[in-house]
C-alpha cells in the first residue's frame, strides 16, 4: 500500500525584523551575521500568534488541499520546542478547532528542532500500519533566543501541516529513516526560559553528523542517490548549514533553492524543514522526487522520500503559497516592539 | 393610575470624593432629599447602582442603606439596568406611588467609583457590555461608542468637530452649574488635541470617572400639593423602558438607539405629548457621540442631524432646545448608578425656576433620558409643571 | 474578566470551530447558537459552521485598552460582517490601524485572545485579518 501527503499547509506570521536592527541593539557585526551564516532578517510572532494558533491554521490550509472530512483524522501529532502549555496538549486545541475530535490519537512531540518531522514519521506509519485513515502532523514553533545570543540572530516562528493517507495523494512516501545519537549540541532545562548552546560542538558533531547521516542512510534504503532529486531540504538552522550540508552530500544550488527560506525566514524549529517542504510542494511537478532531512538538536534527523503525483496539479492553489506568504504582506519590526512582542521586556506587577 | 410628583431633590458632592465611602455618599443625597421634600419618612426606598460589588464590594443595598438612613423595616431594593440604574430604579418608584403601594418613595442613584483603580473601574463599567462577544474580544466602553461615531460619520458626514462641539457646550454649561465636577470651560482644540483613547473618539470626548449620589422624593399629587409650600409642583407626566439586544453589533443600524426611540415612545404616549412639546432635555452623553445619536433617536431632530444641534445653538442654554444644562454626565460628572436621578434633580430644578445661571427660560416641560451599555436599557421621562 | 476553565470551555464550539445556529423556522443564522431564536423565537436550530469571509462594518483603534488587553494596544476593533449575514465584534489583526476602512474584506483567523496572566488558561478565538 502506498502512502504518502494528501494534504498540506503552511503559516508564516507577517512580522519580521531585520538582522541589522537587532546587531545594533546588542553592539554585533551584522554584517558578520548576515555574509557567515546568511540571514537577513526574520519572522516574528505577534502577541497573538503560538504554536497553536499557527498549527491550526497551517492545519486548516492542509485540510482544504485534502478535501477530506476532519472527522477521517484518526490522529493528530503537534511537534514544537515552544508548546503555550508545558502540560496540556497542542493537540487538543487543534483537533478541536478542525472538528476532528473525538475518535483521535492526540500527542505532542517534542525533540528540538526534529519535533515536527517526528510527527510526520509516526503519521505516514500509522496511515501504512491502517491503524487510522487519515493523520495530521504540524511542525510549529514560535522559539526564542536570550537576548544578544547568536540563537537571537535566527529564532523565528512559522508551522507546517501535513495530512497523511492512503487515497488521494500529492506525494508518495517512498522511505523514511531515522538517524540519532545522544549529542547534548542545545537543550532547554524544565522552568527557563531560554535554551543553552554548546556553540562550535553544534556544528559538525552535532548538525552535520545527523544531517549526513540520516541522508546517506535514507539513499542506501532506497537506492537513490542526489542526482536522483528534482529538490532537497534540509534542516535550516540558517542559511549557511543547508547549503553546506547539501553540497557535501552532492546536492546542487538549483535543487535546495525553493525549500531553502531561511535567509528571509529564520529558524522555525520544529517548521524548518517541513515548511521547506511546502514550498517546494508549492512548486514541484508530478513525478519529480524531493529528499528532506531534518535535524534536532540532542540530537537527530529524520530523512523522507517523496514522489509527486498528478494530484497536486488539482490542490496546490487551494491555500496560500509558502512564498507568497514569505515575501509579501510584511510588516517590520524594531527592535523595542520585537521585544514587547516576544515578552523580553519587564512589566509591573 | 395616580398622579406621581417630585417632592423633594438632593445630592451628594460629585467628583472624585476621597473621604466619602459608598454609604456616606448616598445618605448625604437621600438626607438632603427629605430635607427638601421637609419629610422625615417614607413608605420604599429604590436605589439604583450599577456595579457596588465591583466598586466596593459590597451588595445588598437595600437593606444596607435604609439601615444607614435611620430607616430599618422599611423595604428597601437596588435596581440594576448598567448607567440607566437610576433611571429604572426611578421607575420603579414611580410605579409604587402610581398603583397605590406607597404614596412616598425614595428613588435614588449612588456609584463610587474611585475605590478601585483605573483598570479595575473599566473592567467594571465594562460589564454592562456583552462579556463573551464583546468584551472578551478587547471591547471597551470607548471603543463601542467609537465604532457607533464612525459609523455616524461615514453614513451622515458628521465630522470630528461636531462631536467636539458637544464637548465645548456641555462644559460651557457645567461652568455654570456649582455642583459640576468640572467647571472649565474647553475649546474644540482643547477636544481634538486630547488624547485619544478609541479612535475617533479623545479623552474629552468622554464622560469622567465619578463619586456621587441623587435622590428624589416621589408622592402621590394630593401628598405633594401639600408639601409643595409655594414652590411649583413638578409631575411626572411619562416614563417609558425598553431595552434591545446588548452586543452592538446585533442591531441592524449602529447609527441610532432603537431602545431609546422605544422608550421616548412610550413616555410620550402617557404624558400625551410629543417631542416638539418639550422645552429642554437632559440626556445621556456619556459620550459626545451619544448626545448626537440620542437626540436623534428621541425624534428631537431628523436622523444625520444631530451632529448640527450643538454646531448651530439650539441645543445651548438660549437655544430652540436647551440640552443638558447641568453640564451633562461630560461635565457635571458620571457616578453611573446615580445619573438617572440627578437628571431628575436637574429637571426639578429647573421647573421650580431654582437654576439661577443655567436656568433654562420659560421651562414647563422638560425630558430626561437615561441610557445603559449602548443603549440596550433606555428610560425616558417626561416631567411637567403642575397646573 | 475572568478565564474560568469551564466558561473558557463551553464557547468552544463557535470560538474555535464558528458553529452557529440556523433557525429552523425561518432561516436566521444566530451566532453563537442560543436557545430562541431572535428573530422569530423558534427553538428548533440546526448547527452551520460561518463561512470566515466578511468585511468591516466599522472599526475604531483602541489606545486605552482593557488591562488584558494591554500588551496588545493600539489595535483595531471591529464589527465584520460575515459572508451569511451574521455580524461579530472581533480585533482586526495584523494591519496597519490607518489603513484599515470600513467595507474592507477580511477573513477570521485562529488567534489566541486573552490568557489568564502567565500561569492561567489561554482563551482562543478569532479574529479578522486583511484578505
Amino acid at each position: 500500500m502506498s502512502v504518502g501527503i494528501v494534504g498540506y499547509g503552511s503559516y508564516v506570521p507577517r512580522r519580521r525584523i531585520k538582522l541589522p536592527d537587532i546587531a545594533r541593539v546588542w553592539g554585533a557585526d551584522a554584517e558578520s551575521y548576515e555574509r557567515g551564516l546568511e540571514l537577513h532578517e526574520k519572522s516574528v510572532p505577534a502577541r497573538d500568534e503560538d504554536t497553536i494558533t499557527m498549527a491550526v491554521t497551517a492545519a486548516r490550509r492542509a485540510l482544504k488541499r485534502a478535501g477530506i472530512d476532519p472527522l477521517t483524522i484518526g490522529a493528530v501529532y503537534v511537534g514544537s520546542e515552544s508548546h503555550p502549555y508545558a502540560v496540556k496538549p497542542s493537540g487538543t486545541v487543534l483537533a478541536e478547532a478542525l472538528g476532528a475530535t473525538p475518535a483521535v490519537h492526540c500527542a505532542d512531540l517534542e525533540f528540538a528542532c526534529k519535533a515536527g518531522s517526528e510527527g510526520m514519521f509516526i503519521a505516514a506509519s500509522l496511515v501504512k500500519a491502517g491503524e487510522v485513515q487519515h493523520a495530521l502532523a504540524v511542525g510549529a514553533d514560535t522559539s526564542q533566543g536570550a537576548p544578544g545570543d547568536a540563537l537571537e540572530y535566527s529564532a523565528a516562528a512559522g508551522a507546517a501541516a501535513f495530512i497523511f493517507g492512503a487515497d488521494k495523494l500529492v506525494a508518495t512516501l517512498d522511505a523514511q529513516c531515522s538517524f540519532m545519537t545522544d549529542t547534548p549540541d542545545f537543550w532547554r532545562r524544565e522552568y527557563m526560559h531560554y535554551p543553552r548552546h554548546a556553540g562550535r560542538f553544534t556544528g559538525e558533531p552535532a548538525y552535520f553528523k545527523h544531517t549526513l547521516g540520516a541522508a546517506k542512510m535514507l539513499m542506501e534504503k532506497s537506492g537513490t542517490k542526489p542526482a536522483d532529486f528534482a529538490f532537497a531540504v534540509f534542516h535550516q538552522p540558517n542559511g549557511k548549514f543547508p547549503m553546506r550540508a547539501g553540497k557535501m552530500l552532492g546536492f546542487t544550488t538549483e535543487q535546495m533553492q525553493q525549500g531553502w527560506l531561511s535567509p528571509w525566514l529564520g529558524n522555525t524549529y520544529s517548521g524548518a524543514s517541513p515548511i521547506g517542504l511546502t514550498a517546494i510542494l508549492d512548486i514541484a511537478k508530478p513525478g519529480d522526487r524531493i529528499l528532506m532531512v531534518s535535524y534536532g538538536s540532542g540530537s537527530g534527523s529524520d530523512g523522507f522520500v517523496w514522489t509527486v503525483t498528478p494530484r497536486i496539479d488539482e490542490v496546490r492553489a487551494l491555500a496560500p503559497h509558502t512564498r507568497v506568504l514569505l515575501d509579501t504582506n510584511k510588516i517590520y519590526v524594531d527592535y523595542g516592539t520585537y521585544a514587547k512582542l516576544r515578552g523580553k521586556i519587564r512589566m509591573g506587577e | 393610575m395616580r398622579e406621581v410628583a417630585i417632592v423633594g431633590i438632593g445630592l451628594s458632592r460629585w467628583g472624585e470624593v476621597w473621604d466619602a465611602s459608598l454609604r456616606s455618599l448616598w445618605t448625604e443625597a437621600a438626607l438632603a432629599a427629605l430635607a427638601d421634600a421637609g419629610v422625615d419618612t417614607v413608605d420604599s426606598i429604590t436605589v439604583g447602582c450599577m456595579s457596588p460589588g465591583l466598586f466596593v464590594g459590597q451588595e445588598h443595598l437595600g437593606a444596607l442603606l435604609a439601615d444607614e438612613l435611620g430607616m430599618p423595616g422599611v423595604p428597601a431594593t437596588r435596581v440594576e439596568s448598567a448607567c440607566a440604574s437610576g433611571g429604572v430604579a426611578l421607575k420603579a418608584a414611580f410605579a409604587e406611588v402610581a398603583s397605590g403601594m406607597a404614596d412616598i418613595v425614595l428613588a435614588s442613584g449612588v456609584e463610587k467609583m474611585t475605590d478601585v483603580s483605573g483598570d479595575e473601574c473599566t473592567a467594571a463599567l465594562a460589564t454592562a457590555a456583552d462579556a463573551e462577544l464583546e468584551v472578551f474580544h478587547g471591547a471597551s466602553f470607548p471603543g463601542l461608542y467609537a465604532m457607533m461615531a464612525r459609523a455616524h460619520m461615514e453614513r451622515y458626514g458628521t465630522t470630528r468637530e461636531q462631536l467636539a462641539m458637544v464637548a465645548v457646550k456641555n462644559h460651557k454649561h457645567g461652568s455654570m452649574n456649582p455642583r459640576a465636577q468640572y467647571r472649565q470651560e474647553i475649546t474644540i482644540k482643547d477636544v481634538l488635541r486630547s488624547a485619544k483613547v478609541a479612535d475617533p473618539l479623545n479623552v474629552l470626548d468622554c464622560s469622567p470617572i465619578t463619586d456621587g449620589a441623587a435622590a428624589v422624593i416621589l408622592a402621590e399629587l394630593s401628598v405633594a400639593r401639600k408639601l409643595a409650600k409655594g414652590r411649583p409642583v413638578v409631575k411626572i407626566t411619562g416614563i417609558g423602558h425598553a431595552t434591545d439586544a446588548i452586543a452592538l453589533h446585533s442591531r441592524p443600524d449602529m447609527t441610532s438607539i432603537p431602545a431609546t426611540t422605544k422608550a421616548a415612545q412610550r413616555a410620550f404616549a402617557m404624558a400625551g405629548k410629543g417631542p416638539q412639546d418639550v422645552h429642554f432635555v437632559e440626556l445621556h452623553d456619556c459620550f459626545t457621540i451619544a448626545e448626537i445619536v440620542v437626540l436623534e433617536s428621541l425624534g428631537l431632530c431628523a436622523p444625520g442631524e444631530g451632529g448640527k444641534q450643538a454646531e448651530s445653538g439650539r441645543t445651548a442654554l438660549g437655544g430652540a432646545l436647551p440640552v443638558n444644562v447641568s453640564g451633562g454626565l461630560k461635565s457635571k460628572g458620571h457616578p453611573v448608578g446615580a445619573t438617572g436621578i440627578a437628571q431628575m434633580v436637574e429637571l426639578a430644578t429647573q421647573l421650580r425656576g431654582q437654576a439661577e445661571k443655567r436656568q433654562v427660560a420659560k421651562a414647563r416641560v422638560g425630558l430626561a433620558q437615561n441610557m445603559g451599555g449602548t443603549g440596550a436599557s433606555t428610560v425616558v421621562t417626561v416631567v411637567e409643571v403642575a397646573s | 474578566m475572568s478565564l474560568n476553565p469551564a466558561r473558557v470551555a463551553r464557547e468552544f464550539p463557535s470560538r474555535y470551530r464558528l458553529e452557529a445556529a440556523k433557525c429552523a423556522g425561518c432561516g436566521h443564522v444566530a451566532f453563537p447558537a442560543r436557545l430562541v431564536c431572535p428573530a422569530c423565537r423558534g427553538t428548533k436550530h440546526t448547527a452551520v459552521t460561518l463561512d470566515p469571509a466578511g468585511k468591516v462594518l466599522t472599526f475604531t483603534v483602541i489606545h486605552v485598552p482593557p488591562a488584558e488587553f494591554k500588551g496588545q494596544a493600539p489595535y483595531v476593533l471591529a464589527v465584520v460582517e460575515l459572508a451569511d449575514g451574521v455580524r461579530v465584534t472581533c480585533q482586526v489583526a495584523d494591519v496597519d490601524p490607518a489603513a484599515v476602512k470600513t467595507g474592507m474584506p477580511v477573513s477570521l483567523e485562529f488567534r489566541r485572545i486573552q490568557e489568564d496572566g502567565e500561569a492561567g488558561v489561554i482563551a482562543y478565538g478569532h479574529k479578522a485579518v486583511p484578505a
